[in-house]
């Protein structure tokens, strides 16, 4: 049976990540609290927007009402990375070789590991943000599409159109294909190669988590009272197939999703604050966690693929240990 | 679920540069209300106050990819107010400064289109702020000036030292004439209470009415055709000179005003819900109080251009006439067969 080591916080849980085997839970107040041998907190932002977990680096980039990007790393340390002005950070991303991105506005900036900054201003405002995990190429999501940026390079971006809201935005494990969550009920794709579109739509609810198993094989999304899993394993990704809905709840919606690191397994979190595994091959079911106090908002699994921290947009994060 | 919480009341503040939106927007942040607020400014500029609630954001309209043109929401306003949202608690309030020349029903649809935005906040009203001196000008230039008044709840009528009393009494009527359901207050240096600004409850379906402008009242003696007929005797000092609406040439929005009595339920919804479809792009704002068939309680309806709400509000009271009232704001909207159509669901 799985056990649960409750952490009860006060307030939004931002993002649940682990950093070494620490478990760490960055709240929207910017206090970032891990259970390393006891509850201890280290303060970032003030006022925290958005994380990005950049698993290269083992650590969390943050971004947040105080206009700061900050790096937290286990054992404590918080760093201020860069300061962007008076503006929210509502956007951040972590790349190769120790590049950050951020947004603020209509600009998303790229940083690089050696402190250099490159400024890249668009007709509308940044999004989302995300790096192609190959090569130093980076992705924004916009009104009517995503532009690709090479900041390590001179030359024009990339403009992929779409007619609505592009809200968030993710590229597969192998960099083939691109994917934004929408502010309509749907997600979208490209395939790079050659521009094709993936059209991802039928949910009841706005996408605003998602996850790609293990090498990029299927994509697990929320917006729905199923996690809806679709199939990225043929050349044209999930045209012409339908999805996978696992783990589907008469009376409440998946909020949150994180594919476990090696096998075909998601954690399904729900607006109740529920977590279920459910496998792809089967659809079998494993109850982690009862219904809690608020929606679930984030959840990781650990390296040793043993736990899954989770978070909640009331404060009631915690860690579920699955070889219990 | 169970972290539901209370939904925060959103005030948007309109007006041209000029008008006085950044002294109502100190007044708000500064003076003792025993409240706090969240604003949301295009242009952190000219105030003066610091605060962390202050959030400066881009104006980002988006056309919901639905096929409709005036489906548009502000994704600006969805992210900081997603964002403000986690950390509730510290604020009461929200308050929405637009751009002079920001076209209101973005920012109003937001409030009703997006889910989640909906889930935790709820639209309070719409104030728009006008210059008496330069607002005939401003409605020569733009049809944004026009648009604002149109939409507005309420309009604070500022700078009127600026102005004679017959300008002031002119601009009031044009005013009157763009929107006959909003209440107009007076002032100089925004000096209006602010419990007329803050709290309305204009998108309350329970409260909207409550105090109805009286446009919408029951007033037996006056014909009920007219698109502005009281409006005149608003100033009764000033009986000699009176701006018609068919007099201001530069005026493109109109109202229509219906009266008629108890309507068939099977015959009003299907017509209203035709009205918003095939003329919401026209309809600016509606309102109105339906006396349905059968029916104890009076009926209350709100719209916004093809978003339309309704519910009960409370029971008629002894000797309260049954009486269907309703008023739409916008631009060419075809009177008399709205009038026509109107009747026609009345209980025969």
């Amino acid at each position: 049976m799985p056990t649960v080591a409750p952490l009860d916080l006060e307030g939004h849980c931002v993002a649940a990540v682990f950093l070494g085997d620490v478990p760490h839970f960055a709240l929207a107040d910017g206090a970032i609290h891990r259970l390393d041998h006891g509850h201890k907190t280290v303060q970032a932002n003030d006022g925290l927007l958005a994380a990005f977990h950049d698993a290269a680096n083992d650590r969390l980039i943050t971004g947040g009402e105080d206009g700061k990007v900050f790096a937290v790393k286990a054992g404590g340390e918080a760093t201020e990375l860069t300061s962007a002005g008076k503006k929210w950070i509502t956007s951040v991303a972590a790349g190769p070789q120790g590049a950050i991105a951020y947004a603020t506005g209509k600009t998303a900036f790229v940083r690089f590991a050696d402190g250099k900054t490159r400024e890249f201003v668009h007709p509308r405002s940044v999004e989302g943000l995300a790096f192609s995990p190959k090569g130093m190429r980076f992705g924004v999501a916009r009104y009517n599409g995503a532009t690709l940026h090479f900041p390590a390079a001179e030359g024009k971006p990339v403009e992929l159109e779409w007619a609505g809201a592009h809200t968030g935005i993710t590229f597969s494990p192998d960099g083939a294909f691109l994917v934004t969550t929408m502010q309509e009920n749907a997600l979208h794709g490209w395939k790079l190669a050659d521009g094709k579109h993936m059209r991802m739509t039928g949910y009841p609810g706005k996408v605003k988590s998602l996850s790609w198993s293990v090498k990029g094989k299927w994509l697990a999304s929320s917006g729905a009272p199923a996690a809806i899993v679709w199939p990225f394993s043929g050349k044209d990704g999930p045209m012409g197939k339908a999805p996978l809905e696992l783990g589907t709840r008469g009376n409440a919606m998946v909020t949150a999703v994180a594919c476990h690191p090696s096998q075909d397994v998601v954690a399904v979190g729900y607006d109740d604050g529920m977590v279920m595994a459910v496998r792809f091959a089967d659809a079998k079911e494993v109850l982690l966690r009862r219904p809690g106090k608020g929606a679930i908002t984030s959840m990781m699994w650990d390296k040793e693929e043993r736990r899954v921290a989770f978070g909640s947009a009331a404060g009631d994060c915690g860690v579920i240990d699955i070889s219990a | 679920m169970s972290d539901a919480q209370t939904q925060i009341p959103v005030t948007v503040l309109t007006g041209y540069l000029g008008a006085g939106k950044t002294t109502l927007l100190n007044r708000i942040l500064s003076e003792s209300h025993g409240k706090r607020y969240a604003v949301i400014v295009n242009e952190f500029g000219e105030i003066g106050i610091d605060n962390d609630l202050i959030v400066e954001s881009d104006e980002e309209i988006y056309e919901m990819n639905n096929g409709c043109v005036c489906c548009t929401v502000r994704g600006d306003l969805i992210r900081v107010v997603e964002g403000l949202m986690r950390r509730p608690g510290r604020f009461d309030a929200i308050v929405v400064e637009t751009t002079g020349l920001a076209d209101p029903v973005p920012v109003a649809q937001t409030f009703f289109m997006d889910d989640d935005v909906r889930s935790k906040t709820r639209l309070d009203a719409v104030v728009a702020l006008v210059d008496a001196k330069h607002l005939p000008l401003r409605l020569k230039d733009s049809k944004e000036a026009e648009d604002q008044i149109a939409f507005a709840d309420v309009v604070v009528l500022n700078k009127t030292d600026l102005v004679t009393p017959e300008e002031l009494a002119k601009v009031e009527a044009t005013i009157r004439a763009i929107n006959p359901a909003a209440k107009i207050h007076r002032t100089t240096r925004a000096g209006v209470a602010l419990s007329e600004v803050l709290d309305r409850g204009a998108f309350d379906l329970s409260r909207a009415l409550e105090n109805d402008p009286d446009f919408l009242e029951a007033h037996d003696d006056h014909d009920h055709d007219g698109h502005d007929h009281h409006h005149h005797d608003h100033d009764g000092h000033d009986h000699h000179h009176h701006a018609h609406a068919s007099d201001i040439h530069d005026v493109t929005v109109q109202s229509v005003s219906l009266r008629g009595g108890e309507m068939d339920p099977k015959k009003f919804f299907p017509w209203i819900e035709k009205i918003t479809q095939m003329e919401g792009p026209n309809i600016l704002r509606l309102k109105g109080i339906i006396a349905l068939k059968g029916d104890d309680e009076r009926y209350v309806i709100q719209g916004v251009h093809m978003i339309i709400e309704g519910d009960h509000q409370r029971a008629w009271k002894d000797g309260e006439k049954h009486e269907s009232r309703l008023v739409f704001i916008g631009r060419e909207l075809d009177a008399e067969r709205l009038k026509k159509s109107f009747d026609a669901c009345q209980v025969t």
